[in-house]
């Protein structure tokens, strides 16, 4: 007789009360994971939207735009906190829901890659997992990409991927580094990557949080693809309008 | 109607398995799907052949013995249907159907079709009851319970443990068994006592023998019930809330 022998033990070695926080205890469970990835997610998004709006600054010149940077680095919070102070709590405040967000997506996949071992070996036909859903740890890992490339571009001003990188000129660095098709276009490709991220995220958030309530649940998918029409819209806008001119 | 399958053969939980073809000739459109099985099996037998060892039981789709991936989709094509009660008018005359059974580690494939899924069993033992009596059948009218409250609370209650939710999941996650077995008996009183502590023992077993949910919603399309997925959203809450009240006594 085959039987299923659980992958962990399934009740943990009791635990002195209070040896361990909850909140640590509870992240070591999968449903922990998945809420630190629901709020490291929000995070994420709420990053995402100022950063595509504070973008949008780029339409007006080269004044507005490098001012805004300006700003970002020196003015917030200033003079309560000294510059640049409020930009690294935002910062590591970013890094560590990215730390978050990738650590368990990455614990969570080896989970489910054991939950099935042995896969179907007639083909699988799909009626409500999307594409977008499907896609999570792919669209995920290319977001995670561009991230990397795009801090070595247009933040670190790494020589190797952006030679005209100057400190502070933010304006003319994008437009000297969107000018390049292959950059340019690199770009589109992680912004669609990550629609198609953002958008079963932010419906999924809701399932995951437990923010179900059967009065709201219809206008979940419409907010999912609100968020991320605007968003990527204008993200991707960036781009064409550096290659048509528009910008530049 | 006169249908080719193609049918998963196993000998037994650690041999490797493969596809048999076979062709299933001069079936009746109103048989259901486990009566071609049982007419296929009948002529394998006369031939000396083993016949295909599926599960099944009540063949009224309210045991949850029988489930079996259809063409790629557990129970097959025919939304809120068990495969008992999948009939074969569903499909066209010449139709290909392939069958397979659900993949899971937490099922493993005893033998063809039949998959082990006691680790259900271990999910409802750890908690998926009320532990005090709570009377007779006439003393549920004791009980005030708003109508909404108790069709929801039945609307969980219907799931029939077949582990086509898991079946269908990408990830094999047991999700929607689970949330369904504790809201059934957390939305009631009986059962709202109990409720954390219910909540995180059930979760911590199902932990450990399945997937982790992504919300793609696959499972609500499977169930032969159509159990809905606001039951995890309403385990998630619950399970959160089970972690700090029980925090402890952890």
């Amino acid at each position: 007789m085959a039987t299923a022998s659980p992958a962990t033990t399934a009740t943990p070695p009791p635990q002195a009360p209070g040896q361990v926080p909850w909140i640590v205890q509870l992240y070591g469970t999968a449903l922990g994971k998945k809420y630190a990835m629901a709020i490291s997610g929000i995070l994420g998004l709420g990053y995402i939207v100022a950063h595509m709006v504070g973008n949008l600054k780029m339409y007006f010149g080269a004044e507005s735009i490098d001012g805004y940077s300006e700003w970002l680095r020196e003015g917030l919070l200033y003079p309560i906190l000294p510059h640049t102070v409020m930009l690294w709590i935002l910062r590591l405040g970013l890094i560590a829901a990215l730390v978050v967000h990738v650590h368990a997506a990455y614990a969570l996949t080896v989970m489910n890659r054991r939950a099935r071992p042995t896969g179907y070996q007639s083909e699988r036909h799909y009626v409500a997992a999307d594409f977008a859903s499907r896609t999570m740890r792919w669209t995920g890992v290319i977001v995670l990409l561009f991230i990397a490339f795009h801090l070595a571009d247009l933040t670190w001003g790494v020589e190797a991927v952006n030679p005209a990188w100057e400190e502070g000129a933010a304006y003319a660095n994008l437009v000297a580094s969107l000018s390049r098709p292959p950059v340019a276009a690199f770009y589109l490709l992680a912004n669609l990557a990550l629609g198609l991220h953002i958008y079963h995220g932010i419906w999924s958030l809701f399932q995951t949080l437990g923010w179900n309530n059967r009065r709201f649940n219809s206008y979940r998918r419409s907010l999912a693809i609100g968020v991320t029409v605007v968003v990527i819209g204008g993200n991707l806008s960036f781009p064409i309008a550096v290659l048509t001119g528009v910008v530049g | 109607m006169n249908l080719t399958l193609q049918v998963w053969r196993q000998a037994g939980p650690d041999v490797p398995g493969s596809f048999a073809t076979y062709e299933a000739t001069d079936i009746s459109a109103d048989a259901s799907f486990l009566e071609m099985l049982d007419l296929v099996n009948e002529r394998l037998v006369l031939d000396g052949d083993e016949p295909i060892e599926f599960s099944h039981d009540c063949r009224e789709g309210i045991c949850g013995s029988c489930g079996v991936m259809i063409n790629g989709v557990p129970h097959g094509p025919q939304r809120g249907t068990a495969t008992c009660q999948l009939h074969m008018r569903t499909f066209a005359d010449g139709d290909e159907i392939v069958i397979e059974p659900w993949r899971a580690s937490g099922f493993p494939i005893v033998k063809d079709l039949v998959v082990d899924r006691s680790p259900f069993d271990e999910i409802i033992q750890a908690g998926g009851y009320v532990t005090v009596d709570t009377g007779q059948a006439q003393d549920a009218n004791l009980t005030q319970i708003p109508k909404e409250t108790a069709d929801l609370a039945m609307d969980a209650a219907a799931c029939i443990g077949c582990g086509a939710c898991v079946a269908a999941c990408p990830n094999g996650a047991a999700q929607l068994f689970t949330s369904a077995k504790l809201a059934h008996l957390n939305l009631l009183p009986q059962g709202d006592a109990e409720r954390y502590e219910r909540t995180e023992s059930m979760v911590g077993v199902m932990e450990s023998y399945f997937g982790s949910c992504t919300n793609m919603g696959e499972c609500e399309t499977a169930c032969p019930k159509e159990i809905s997925i606001d039951f995890i959203a309403m385990m998630n809450k619950d399970y959160v809330k089970a972690k700090f009240r029980n925090r402890r006594s952890a």
